[in-house]
């Protein structure tokens, strides 16, 4: 029988829409939410231009030292690093800001580089960081909390304490051991080595300190579907595990990491900043917003700006991705409509 | 009852065990460098290294390693620094864990006295103005780095507005003991304090919100109502007083890890030499045997200071006794 035929067929709703479609109509409508992600898209995008601005606009290496240059401010040649204004002339004084495009928006740091190119470029870094091993802890979070979770028995046992042991290691203390190690002298696994100043070294560290975090509530849930009547068919019609976890399991366990990847990544940010501030983090000459504000507390009576304005990215960034990650709870977590 | 301390007592050693031998193959077995190099320290010497490898028994199989470790850290106790020479690292931890007390206890009343005034006025006034200001701020209260905080305090205290009434009162940074200077210390520890609870008043101000709306649609809540009580009485007398839980357990864990060294940043940037300074000292000149000594004394106070909050929690709350 055919619709069409059939008077009773012709005024049925349309089919309900799905999951993700309900959840991204949701989003949309959550301004905040949209404001956010416009941000970040923003600021990604000026972070990316680093190597434009440094070139065009601010005209200068933001990685070389520029002890003795000069630069032209309201028509006069002044010097990049002068003199301290005081009775001795003891310490230098970087130029300040000039708060209009062109070479040192943001003044000089202490080596006479262009604080506003290396601002891009730390972002750069910061954010390169940040989200690379936000992926990393998701990965590794879903793997183990689904096996974990689906198996139980011994690899249950075996995965849960070494995330109890790993979730009870203050978070901070392990990136700094971890950092200082292999800070020095870099890494050698088989054929892989490590540099101590590549970027993979603190992605890597940042990436596995926050794995329980993820992984604990995954084991949780994963738990919760393996009872669940249309796995146990799966199963009951002998299924392989592999399909099974692959299509009937990792399909539910996505919904909860893309609420957790924005809190994920603002936490990752946040160490990333920390561990640079301690010096264990982006090594120099490559620069991150940690190892700007690391370097302007030096020159913090003299030139706040230096440590002021990779703070504010710091803040701005972070406070984005908590806002996103809100809206995108709310948009996919069934419960919170209950909640208020 | 008993069986549930028992049963936290052994996943507790459980856990410490487990730590220690993270820890362990952290500082030894990491691939790359000599583990000796790297205990020896920036540029040292080899006799140095040699010297090292013969304490540490490092030409001998790893679970011997590990058993001298142990040993040096908890038995013994002479776990010596090789880039301040000679100088024992455990009594270093233990004297400078009273600062560190200091800043976090300080730091803790004021963040529970703001968290729960603040959350209960935004479940108070939920969906108002007045809420949507409170989590906006607390939001940016998560959302800053914190020794960014404390450098911009310094800042303004040391600072720009240092020569002004407002901040005149300030002490250069630094620690004064307790017992040389009540008034001194308090004074020295005000800005630090404050600068580290911003996080926390957020945190908990967040959690406490949910927690009381959440707690507002339970049936004793109507029942309260119903019998007459206002809602201020309802809320202050009976909501926060169940809603307080989930805050509790969140304090017993925060505290721990900030007395175990989490406030490393907040005393870096005012100065105070606490535990986590002197993991920052270390971390400088890479003196290792500091900061294995920081970091597992520090473990050791989390993961203790987790059992007896579970255990706590389980004398107070039947419900939790019984879980696995």
């Amino acid at each position: 029988m055919s619709d069409a035929t059939n008077p009773l067929v012709t005024d049925i709703a349309p089919p309900a829409p799905g999951y993700w479609a309900t959840a991204g109509r949701k989003l949309i409508r959550d301004r905040a939410a949209i404001v956010s992600l416009a941000v970040l898209i923003i600021i990604a995008l000026l972070c990316a231009a680093a190597p434009w601005y440094a070139q065009h606009i601010a005209r200068t290496d933001p990685f070389q030292s520029n002890l003795s240059g000069t630069v032209i401010r309201h028509g006069k040649t002044v010097e990049v690093l002068a003199a301290a204004n005081n009775p001795l002339h003891l310490g230098i004084e970087p130029i300040g800001p000039s708060w209009r495009l062109g070479p040192y928006m943001l003044g000089a740091d202490d080596q006479g580089r262009d604080v506003a190119a290396r601002l891009l470029y730390g972002g750069r870094n910061s954010l390169i960081i940040s989200f690379i091993s936000a992926g990393i802890c998701l990965g590794l979070a879903a793997i183990t909390g689904i096996l974990s979770g689906y198996f139980g028995g011994w690899t249950d046992r075996i995965i849960s304490w070494l995330l109890d042991a790993l979730w009870a290691f203050p978070v901070f203390l392990l990136a700094i051991s971890l950092s200082v190690v292999l800070i020095a002298h870099g890494i050698d696994i088989g054929p892989i080595r490590l540099d101590a100043s590549s970027l993979a070294l603190p992605i890597t560290i940042i990436g596995i300190i926050y794995v329980p975090y993820v992984a604990r509530p995954v084991r949780g849930l994963v738990i919760g579907l393996r009872q669940s009547e249309y796995v146990l068919a799966a199963i009951g019609i002998g299924g392989p595990a592999w399909r099974i976890l692959w299509f009937d399991i990792l399909p539910n366990v996505i919904s909860s990491l893309v609420v957790f990847a924005p809190l994920i990544v603002a936490l990752d940010l946040l160490t990333e900043a920390a561990l640079s501030f301690l010096s264990i983090g982006v090594q120099p000459p490559a620069a991150s917003w940690g190892t700007i504000i690391e370097n302007g507390e030096s020159l913090i009576y003299t030139r706040p700006i230096v440590a002021i304005a990779p703070g504010i990215a710091i803040v701005i960034t972070v406070l984005a991705l908590n806002i996103l990650g809100d809206g995108l709870r709310d948009a996919l977590d069934p419960r919170a409509k209950l909640r208020n | 009852m008993a069986a549930t301390i028992l049963r936290r007592l052994i996943h507790m050693i459980a856990v410490l065990f487990g730590i220690s031998v993270l820890v362990f193959l952290i500082f030894f077995a990491t691939p790359g460098a000599n583990p000796a190099d790297r205990i020896a320290g920036k540029n040292a010497s080899p006799q140095t290294i040699a010297r090292v490898e013969k304490e540490f028994g490092l030409n001998r199989p790893l679970p011997v390693q590990y058993v001298i470790m142990m040993k040096k850290l908890f038995i013994s106790r002479n776990l010596t620094s090789f880039v301040n020479l000679g100088e024992k690292v455990v009594p270093q931890v233990f004297k400078a864990a009273p600062i560190t007390l200091s800043l976090v206890s300080g730091a803790a009343v004021i963040w529970i006295v703001f968290a729960i005034v603040i959350g209960a006025l935004a479940a108070a006034f939920r969906n108002g103005w007045v809420d949507r200001t409170l989590m906006v701020l607390s939001l940016i209260g998560i959302s800053m780095p914190v020794f960014w905080v404390a450098t911009m305090a310094n800042l303004i205290t040391q600072g720009v507005w240092h020569h002004t009434w407002l901040f005149s009162w300030v002490p250069p940074l630094g620690y004064v003991d307790f017992t040389a200077s009540p008034l001194g210390w308090f004074k020295a520890l005000i800005i630090p304090w404050i600068t580290l609870a911003i996080l926390y008043i957020g945190l908990y101000a967040r959690v406490l919100r949910a927690a009381l709306i959440e707690t507002m649609q339970e049936d004793f809540i109507r029942t309260a109502r119903a019998k007459g009580l206002t809602e201020r009485q309802v809320l202050l007398r009976h909501a926060l007083r169940c809603s307080l839980v989930s805050v509790v357990t969140l304090f017993g864990l925060d505290f721990g890890v900030l007395v175990g060294g989490g406030a490393l940043l907040t005393e870096v940037v005012f100065g105070l030499q606490g535990v986590g300074y002197l993991t920052y000292q270390a971390l400088e000149t890479l003196d290792l045997p500091m900061i294995m000594a920081t970091v597992i004394y520090a473990s050791v106070f989390v993961v203790v200071s987790n059992a007896v909050v579970d255990i706590v929690y389980a004398a107070f709350d039947p419900r939790m006794r019984l879980r696995r």
